[in-house]
């Protein structure tokens, strides 16, 4: 079957489904009054009580085990809930990472103590974690990592600096792909992943402004950072192909399809229900695209559900999604005369500000657009 | 049953259909042989149904029949033909034996049972003998008009598919029944948009699939032209495109309940019809000369592409339609329409 007629139609089951109304309701009266620009931060948002709050919901970790503090409901449930939460534009940051990704990965490849340790506070909204794998010198090119641990004793000893590490100032652990043995040219082995604690001695964290102001990436610094054993996340040199599997949880979420849904909305209540013709004809092809995209990525989710590793799709549904979420601002300066604005101004002209600063970064995190269509193309035989 | 569909129909139409069939047809000949045998597969009756002697399929499975007529350029009315067998099962009508076409016919006027006025480029119009419509005003009837009682212009689309439009005087339908209430006045429109999206992911298919021959087999500069990683982008963006139209005219075929969902079929066709110009603007950037060539087969998928996306309404047409119930939504209602797949119950 070819790569592109994976994409097979599939449904949220009724059970999942019936998540839904349970989840807008209480989000309701938890985001009741919270602005359209504090929305539009979606993933971005950092708020640790939300967070615990949606834990003691039962609404982390939902896919997981019931003996790690998970709910073993099935990956859709999980959909569902994600999805419900970024088009409210509740404030996921604390839990994202170790939701989506983090979790995952202590479930698949981790030690049974590992689990035990991580899993239940990452159930409970308590367990922040962020990743690191860029490094100042090493961007698309990650298999250039420096970042080294070296086997002491029982433990490891890690020196080195990642770079542009989203959150890494208010996380408890990092995934850290780093170097562990030198393994000349074949420079894909001799990679692995490790838990950092982040709270231990030699770590510096130190936040990078960005060109909006805001601080949500940081410059983390190992000086000498004595790690126990159990720090090693999977098989010792193994990190590469464990990084690689992790990116079809990370590339195909909804959250690659809804960063900029906030603009959407204000866009459609700012034209009003009288649009001109132009106007209603960018909204409709932007609600077209938006409901095509989601079909892709509901696919994709079946696909993970069933065991399968669709790397291939899901970096198609990244570039996509990223590719309407950076439009959207540019269409909303096609068929509204309204200016962008970061100090007063209506909840549009706020909304429109913010996600033109944020726009460029779309396309970089996760994967830049030449990374993911080269990806694309050597799926399909042209490399 | 998608499954068996799908190996059928694509065995067949891969012996049949080749440019030199889909040239014949183009020059006015009806591939009466390659009719022949979708016929005698059935699957011209797939969406008829059962007690009537079809299938009964639902169009989840008949989508992989409009796509492989759509990937393999079949010069043939089948898609058209499922629609009407379709509609006519709606209304408790029996199948038509051989090829049919459908057109909307909200704009006909129907006095004392007879059917007046002019249909507009009907696919397939003067080469069938039927044309499936809903007509009737505040009472909706689907009817079935015999091709032969219209005076046709004959129109051709770029594929040099037929498009003709079909004028009636008095004319008095051949079978006739009530709309059912669960379909609206322009099911017509809707579910012809909805197989030309279906159409459009199949050629798409076809384009992305010839792309990728030809990058690995053409040398520039000592090596093949799939090397160079301008070439690369260009087809994976094809391929995003092709993915896109795939899963939104997916969504459209597959939608639960009776009846076809309007929502799903806008954004496919919104999507689709968007993605059928960007897509045939690569393939053709890929190719450079020889597939601006009659010579090569491009141009069967390509030239079907920019008709298909503009027939049954056009981009515009559908955007427009979805933005203005967005629009009379407002943000509160998009989002849950975008999840149910409807702005509201009845609308579906
Ligand atoms: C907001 C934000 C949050 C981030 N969060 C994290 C995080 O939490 N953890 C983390 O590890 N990283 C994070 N990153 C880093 C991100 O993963 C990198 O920015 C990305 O991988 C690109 O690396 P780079 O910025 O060094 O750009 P470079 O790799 O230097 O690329 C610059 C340009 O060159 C192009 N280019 C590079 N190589 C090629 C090639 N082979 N072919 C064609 N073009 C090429 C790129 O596509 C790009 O256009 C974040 C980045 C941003 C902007």
């Amino acid at each position: 079957m070819s790569l592109v007629s994976k994409f097979v139609h599939t449904e949220l089951p009724p059970d999942a489904e019936a998540l839904r109304q349970e989840v807008r309701t209480w989000l309701a009266t938890e985001l009741a009054g919270m602005p359209q620009v504090l929305r539009a931060q979606s993933w971005m948002g950092f708020d640790a009580e939300f967070s615990r709050r949606l834990g003691a919901k039962g609404w982390i970790g939902m896919a997981l085990p019931r003996k790690y503090g998970g709910h073993e409901m099935g990956f859709f449930h999980r959909y569902v809930v994600v999805e419900e939460l970024l088009a409210a534009g509740a404030p996921v940051c604390a839990h994202w990472i170790a939701d989506r990704q983090s979790a995952q990965l202590v479930l698949r490849y981790g030690t049974e103590a590992q689990r035990e340790k991580h899993l239940p506070p990452i159930c409970r909204g308590e367990s922040s974690w962020c990743i690191g794998m860029s490094e100042p010198d090493s961007g698309s090119d990650l298999a250039s990592i420096k970042t080294q641990a070296r086997r002491d004793g029982d433990g490891w000893v890690l020196n080195g600096r990642k770079l542009w590490t989203t959150n890494a100032h208010n996380c408890h652990y990092m995934i850290a792909l780093v170097r562990t043995s030198d393994t000349g040219a074949e420079r894909h082995k001799g990679m692995s992943q490790l838990i950092i604690d982040l709270s231990l001695p030699g770590i510096e964290i130190r936040p990078i402004r960005d060109l909006s102001g805001g601080e949500h990436f940081n410059e983390v610094t190992f000086d000498d950072v004595k790690l126990p054993a159990d720090a090693l996340i999977g098989a010792e040199g193994d990190g590469w192909e464990q990084v690689i599997a992790e990116l079809a949880y990370e590339r195909s979420g909804p959250e690659r399809i809804l960063s900029s849904v906030a603009l959407l909305n204000t866009l459609i209540d700012a034209v009003g229900p009288s649009p001109t013709a132009a106007q209603a004809q960018a909204i409709g092809r932007l609600v077209g695209r938006i409901s095509a995209l989601r079909a892709m990525s509901i696919a994709v989710a079946g696909q993970l559900a069933a065991g399968e590793s669709p790397v291939w799709e899901a970096t198609c549904v990244k570039d996509l999604g990223v590719g309407l979420e950076q439009e959207l601002p540019e269409i909303a300066q096609l068929v509204t005369d309204i200016e962008p604005r970061v100090g007063g101004g209506a909840a549009h002209a706020q909304v429109l500000a913010y996600i033109t600063q944020m726009a460029p970064s779309f396309s970089l995190r996760g994967g830049t657009r030449e990374i993911l269509r080269g990806i694309l193309a050597r799926g399909l035989g042209l490399r | 049953m998608r499954e068996m569909f799908e190996s059928t129909i694509d065995r067949l139409l891969a012996d049949h259909v080749d440019p030199a069939l889909i040239s014949r047809a183009e020059s006015g000949e009806w591939p009466a042989e390659l009719w022949a045998a979708v016929e005698e597969t059935g699957l011209a009756l797939a969406t008829a149904a059962e007690e009537h002697g079809g299938v009964g399929a639902d169009w989840g499975d008949a989508y992989v029949l409009v796509r492989a007529a759509g990937r393999h350029a079949a010069p043939i009315p089948l898609a058209e033909t499922l629609l009407a067998n379709w509609l006519l099962a709606q209304a408790g009508l029996e199948p038509l034996a051989g090829a049919a076409t459908v057109a909307d016919g909200r704009g006909l006027n129907m006095q004392r049972g007879a059917v007046t006025g002019r249909l507009a480029g009907v696919p397939w119009g003067a080469s069938v003998r039927h044309t499936v419509t809903v007509t009737g005003g505040q009472s909706p009837q689907v009817a079935v008009l015999i091709d032969a009682g219209a005076s046709a212009t004959p129109g051709l689309n770029t594929a040099r598919e037929p498009r003709d439009d079909l004028t009636f005087t008095h004319v008095i339908p051949e079978a006739m029944a009530p709309l059912p209430a669960h379909l609206p006045p322009d099911v017509v429109m809707l579910g012809g948009a909805m197989i030309r999206a279906g159409q459009i992911a199949g050629a798409l298919e076809r384009l992305l699939d010839l792309s990728v021959l030809y990058a690995n087999d053409r040398v520039q500069f000592g090596k093949p032209i799939a090397k160079f990683q301008a070439v690369q982008h260009q087809i994976a963006v094809l391929s995003e495109h092709t993915a896109s139209a795939i899963a939104a005219a997916d969504a459209a075929f597959s939608a639960e309940g009776e009846g076809l969902s309007a929502f799903r079929i806008a954004a496919a066709k919104v999507v689709a019809s968007e993605a059928a110009g960007a897509g045939a603007a690569i393939a053709h950037a890929v190719h450079g000369a020889i597939g601006f060539t009659y010579e090569h087969a491009l141009h069967y998928s390509t030239r079907r592409l920019w008709s298909w996306r503009s027939e049954f309404g056009s981009q515009a047409y559908w955007s427009e339609r979805l933005g203005r119930e967005a629009c009379a939504a407002g943000s509160a209602g998009t989002w849950p329409a975008i999840v149910s797949g409807g702005f509201s119950a009845h609308v579906r």
